[in-house]
Protein backbone atom coordinates (compact mmCIF):
# COMPACT_ATOMS: atom_id res chain seq x y z
CA UNK A 1 0.00 0.00 0.00
CA UNK A 2 2.49 2.18 1.18
CA UNK A 3 4.73 1.71 -1.71
CA UNK A 4 1.59 2.12 -4.56
CA UNK A 5 1.13 5.37 -2.58
CA UNK A 6 4.75 6.82 -2.76
CA UNK A 7 4.97 5.50 -6.58
CA UNK A 8 1.69 7.20 -7.24
CA UNK A 9 2.89 10.46 -5.32
CA UNK A 10 5.72 10.79 -7.05
CA UNK A 11 4.98 9.17 -11.03
CA UNK A 12 1.04 10.83 -10.49
CA UNK A 13 -0.10 7.29 -11.87
CA UNK A 14 -1.87 4.88 -9.03
CA UNK A 15 -1.30 1.22 -10.57
CA UNK A 16 -1.79 -1.04 -7.34
CA UNK A 17 -2.15 -3.89 -9.74
CA UNK A 18 1.50 -3.65 -10.96
CA UNK A 19 2.66 -3.40 -7.53
CA UNK A 20 0.55 -5.78 -6.23
CA UNK A 21 2.32 -8.36 -8.89
CA UNK A 22 5.84 -7.08 -8.70
CA UNK A 23 5.88 -8.83 -5.50
CA UNK A 24 5.34 -12.41 -6.63
CA UNK A 25 7.55 -14.64 -5.54
CA UNK A 26 11.00 -15.37 -6.91
CA UNK A 27 11.26 -11.11 -7.85
CA UNK A 28 13.45 -9.07 -5.38
CA UNK A 29 11.40 -6.18 -3.72
CA UNK A 30 13.61 -4.37 -1.10
CA UNK A 31 12.37 -1.38 0.80
CA UNK A 32 14.37 0.97 2.89
CA UNK A 33 13.07 2.66 6.29
CA UNK A 34 13.90 5.82 7.66
CA UNK A 35 14.38 5.66 11.66
CA UNK A 36 11.22 6.53 12.38
CA UNK A 37 9.77 3.36 10.18
CA UNK A 38 8.13 5.35 7.41
CA UNK A 39 8.90 3.93 4.17
CA UNK A 40 12.03 6.07 2.39
CA UNK A 41 12.48 4.07 -0.66
CA UNK A 42 12.31 1.01 -2.50
CA UNK A 43 13.95 -0.87 -5.29
CA UNK A 44 12.66 -4.00 -7.27
CA UNK A 45 14.04 -6.36 -9.97
CA UNK A 46 14.18 -10.14 -11.18
CA UNK A 47 16.28 -11.98 -12.97
CA UNK A 48 15.25 -12.78 -16.24
CA UNK A 49 17.44 -14.96 -19.09
CA UNK A 50 17.07 -15.04 -22.56
CA UNK A 51 14.94 -12.48 -23.12
CA UNK A 52 15.31 -10.33 -26.28
CA UNK A 53 18.36 -12.98 -27.25
CA UNK A 54 20.02 -11.73 -24.09
CA UNK A 55 21.61 -14.07 -21.39
CA UNK A 56 21.10 -14.01 -18.00
CA UNK A 57 20.66 -10.43 -16.27
CA UNK A 58 19.17 -8.66 -13.00
CA UNK A 59 16.60 -6.09 -14.06
CA UNK A 60 16.42 -3.29 -12.36
CA UNK A 61 12.27 -2.59 -12.72
CA UNK A 62 12.16 0.49 -10.47
CA UNK A 63 13.04 2.38 -7.81
CA UNK A 64 11.42 5.59 -5.97
CA UNK A 65 12.90 7.06 -3.19
CA UNK A 66 10.93 9.75 -0.94
CA UNK A 67 12.17 13.00 -2.23
CA UNK A 68 12.89 14.30 1.48
CA UNK A 69 15.60 11.84 1.77
CA UNK A 70 17.11 12.08 -1.16
CA UNK A 71 20.76 12.77 -1.89
CA UNK A 72 21.67 10.98 1.81
CA UNK A 73 23.05 7.14 -0.41
CA UNK A 74 19.24 5.73 0.05
CA UNK A 75 18.94 4.91 -3.41
CA UNK A 76 22.40 3.74 -3.54
CA UNK A 77 22.31 1.58 -0.92
CA UNK A 78 18.97 0.40 -2.49
CA UNK A 79 20.30 -0.82 -5.08
CA UNK A 80 24.15 -2.42 -3.78
CA UNK A 81 21.19 -4.63 -1.68
CA UNK A 82 19.51 -5.88 -5.07
CA UNK A 83 22.97 -5.94 -7.13
CA UNK A 84 24.22 -8.48 -3.81
CA UNK A 85 21.18 -10.63 -4.69
CA UNK A 86 21.50 -10.80 -8.48
CA UNK A 87 25.35 -11.95 -7.23
CA UNK A 88 24.30 -14.40 -4.86
CA UNK A 89 22.19 -16.01 -7.54
CA UNK A 90 24.50 -16.23 -9.64
CA UNK A 91 23.94 -13.59 -13.02
CA UNK A 92 27.12 -11.38 -13.38
CA UNK A 93 25.32 -8.16 -15.21
CA UNK A 94 22.66 -5.89 -13.80
CA UNK A 95 20.29 -3.76 -16.33
CA UNK A 96 17.73 -2.00 -16.84
CA UNK A 97 15.43 0.62 -18.82
CA UNK A 98 15.40 4.50 -18.60
CA UNK A 99 13.44 7.08 -20.21
CA UNK A 100 16.07 9.10 -21.95
CA UNK A 101 14.70 12.69 -21.21
CA UNK A 102 14.65 11.29 -17.31
CA UNK A 103 18.26 13.20 -16.67
CA UNK A 104 17.83 12.53 -12.89
CA UNK A 105 17.65 8.71 -12.83
CA UNK A 106 19.48 8.44 -15.63
CA UNK A 107 22.25 10.31 -13.64
CA UNK A 108 21.36 7.94 -10.68
CA UNK A 109 22.39 4.58 -12.89
CA UNK A 110 25.36 6.49 -14.58
CA UNK A 111 26.72 7.48 -10.62
CA UNK A 112 26.37 3.48 -9.68
CA UNK A 113 28.93 3.03 -12.81
CA UNK A 114 26.29 1.80 -15.17
CA UNK A 115 26.70 2.11 -19.08
CA UNK A 116 25.08 1.69 -22.10
CA UNK A 117 24.32 -1.67 -22.93
CA UNK A 118 23.99 -4.51 -26.02
CA UNK A 119 20.19 -3.49 -26.45
CA UNK A 120 18.79 -0.75 -28.08
CA UNK A 121 15.46 -0.32 -27.23
CA UNK A 122 12.84 1.14 -30.59
CA UNK A 123 9.44 1.98 -30.99
CA UNK A 124 6.72 2.53 -33.58
CA UNK A 125 3.43 4.60 -33.15
CA UNK A 126 0.59 2.49 -34.44
CA UNK A 127 -2.04 5.27 -33.73
CA UNK B 1 30.93 11.68 -32.21
CA UNK B 2 33.86 14.42 -32.90
CA UNK B 3 34.29 17.43 -30.81
CA UNK B 4 35.42 20.80 -31.95
CA UNK B 5 38.96 21.26 -30.27
CA UNK B 6 38.26 23.67 -27.58
CA UNK B 7 35.46 21.42 -26.27
CA UNK B 8 37.98 18.72 -25.87
CA UNK B 9 40.16 21.38 -23.86
CA UNK B 10 37.34 22.25 -21.72
CA UNK B 11 36.59 18.86 -21.08
CA UNK B 12 40.33 17.83 -20.45
CA UNK B 13 40.95 21.48 -18.11
CA UNK B 14 37.48 21.13 -16.45
CA UNK B 15 37.65 17.14 -15.14
CA UNK B 16 41.92 17.96 -14.58
CA UNK B 17 40.79 20.14 -12.03
CA UNK B 18 37.81 18.82 -10.55
CA UNK B 19 39.79 15.89 -9.57
CA UNK B 20 41.13 18.00 -6.92
CA UNK B 21 39.68 21.26 -6.20
CA UNK B 22 42.34 22.51 -3.61
CA UNK B 23 44.74 22.38 -6.22
CA UNK B 24 45.97 25.06 -8.79
CA UNK B 25 47.20 24.39 -12.44
CA UNK B 26 48.15 27.31 -15.15
CA UNK B 27 47.14 26.90 -18.50
CA UNK B 28 50.89 25.84 -19.08
CA UNK B 29 50.60 22.77 -16.80
CA UNK B 30 47.47 21.64 -18.19
CA UNK B 31 48.83 21.72 -21.81
CA UNK B 32 51.89 19.90 -21.02
CA UNK B 33 49.64 17.29 -19.21
CA UNK B 34 47.48 16.88 -22.30
CA UNK B 35 50.21 17.43 -24.73
CA UNK B 36 47.93 20.74 -26.54
CA UNK B 37 48.51 24.24 -27.18
CA UNK B 38 48.80 26.71 -24.19
CA UNK B 39 47.42 29.43 -26.20
CA UNK B 40 44.11 27.73 -26.80
CA UNK B 41 43.48 26.44 -23.82
CA UNK B 42 44.15 29.47 -21.76
CA UNK B 43 41.20 31.01 -24.37
CA UNK B 44 39.27 28.30 -23.42
CA UNK B 45 39.92 28.78 -19.49
CA UNK B 46 38.46 32.27 -19.70
CA UNK B 47 35.33 30.70 -20.81
CA UNK B 48 35.47 27.92 -18.27
CA UNK B 49 35.85 31.11 -15.71
CA UNK B 50 33.46 33.33 -17.17
CA UNK B 51 30.53 30.32 -16.60
CA UNK B 52 32.22 30.26 -12.59
CA UNK B 53 33.22 26.47 -13.09
CA UNK B 54 37.06 28.07 -12.66
CA UNK B 55 38.57 30.76 -10.73
CA UNK B 56 42.11 31.97 -10.90
CA UNK B 57 44.43 32.45 -13.70
CA UNK B 58 45.80 36.17 -13.12
CA UNK B 59 49.24 36.71 -15.81
CA UNK B 60 50.84 33.98 -17.27
CA UNK B 61 51.80 31.83 -14.83
CA UNK B 62 48.43 32.43 -12.90
CA UNK B 63 46.83 29.17 -11.19
CA UNK B 64 43.20 27.93 -12.12
CA UNK B 65 41.57 25.85 -9.94
CA UNK B 66 37.86 23.74 -9.64
CA UNK B 67 34.77 25.91 -8.11
CA UNK B 68 31.94 24.23 -9.80
CA UNK B 69 30.19 21.24 -8.33
CA UNK B 70 31.23 18.11 -9.12
CA UNK B 71 27.86 16.43 -8.55
CA UNK B 72 25.50 18.84 -10.11
CA UNK B 73 27.58 19.49 -13.43
CA UNK B 74 27.32 17.73 -16.36
CA UNK B 75 29.42 16.79 -19.19
CA UNK B 76 27.04 18.32 -21.31
CA UNK B 77 27.04 21.80 -19.16
CA UNK B 78 30.83 21.73 -20.74
CA UNK B 79 29.93 20.83 -24.14
CA UNK B 80 27.24 23.21 -24.37
CA UNK B 81 29.53 26.14 -23.82
CA UNK B 82 31.71 25.53 -26.78
CA UNK B 83 29.40 23.48 -28.82
CA UNK B 84 26.56 25.30 -30.63
CA UNK B 85 23.04 24.09 -29.67
CA UNK B 86 21.44 21.65 -31.29
CA UNK B 87 18.25 23.82 -31.97
CA UNK B 88 20.21 26.63 -32.96
CA UNK B 89 21.49 25.48 -36.31
CA UNK B 90 20.44 26.76 -39.58
CA UNK B 91 18.80 24.63 -41.91
CA UNK B 92 20.83 22.84 -44.34
CA UNK B 93 20.18 22.84 -48.45
CA UNK B 94 18.48 20.10 -49.28
CA UNK B 95 16.92 19.55 -45.80
CA UNK B 96 13.08 20.81 -47.14
CA UNK B 97 12.78 17.46 -49.59
CA UNK B 98 11.38 14.37 -48.89
CA UNK B 99 14.34 12.36 -48.41
CA UNK B 100 16.30 15.88 -46.50
CA UNK B 101 13.79 15.59 -44.24
CA UNK B 102 14.01 11.52 -43.23
CA UNK B 103 17.86 12.32 -43.16
CA UNK B 104 17.26 15.07 -40.87
CA UNK B 105 15.26 12.89 -38.33
CA UNK B 106 18.02 10.68 -38.21
CA UNK B 107 20.60 12.79 -37.67
CA UNK B 108 18.06 14.66 -35.18
CA UNK B 109 17.56 11.26 -33.23
CA UNK B 110 21.32 10.63 -33.32
CA UNK B 111 21.54 14.05 -31.49
CA UNK B 112 19.08 13.22 -28.75
CA UNK B 113 21.05 9.96 -27.62
CA UNK B 114 24.10 11.99 -27.62
CA UNK B 115 23.25 14.83 -25.62
CA UNK B 116 21.27 12.11 -23.09
CA UNK B 117 24.28 10.33 -22.56
CA UNK B 118 26.11 13.63 -21.70
CA UNK B 119 23.56 14.76 -19.70
CA UNK B 120 23.55 11.91 -17.57
CA UNK B 121 27.64 12.04 -16.53
CA UNK B 122 28.49 14.20 -14.00
CA UNK B 123 31.84 14.95 -13.53
CA UNK B 124 31.66 13.22 -10.19
CA UNK B 125 30.83 10.12 -12.21
CA UNK B 126 33.10 10.71 -15.10
CA UNK B 127 36.05 10.74 -12.04
CA UNK B 128 34.83 7.90 -9.85
CA UNK B 129 36.92 4.42 -10.70
CA UNK B 130 34.66 1.68 -10.86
Amino acid sequence: MAISALDARLTGAAKPDYWHEMLAPGRHFLVAESANGALAGFVAGEIRAWEFGQPPAGWVFAIQIDPEVRLKGVGSQLFEALVARFKAEGVTRVRTLVDRKDHLILSFFRAQGMVAGPSLQLDKDLS
Amino acid sequence: MKLQTATRLGLYAVLELARDPERTLSSADLAERYGVSSHHLAKVLRTLSAAGLVRGGRGASGGYRFTGNRRRTTLMDIVALFEPAPGSRGKEPGEETEIGGALQRVLTEVDEIAEATLRSISLATLLKKH
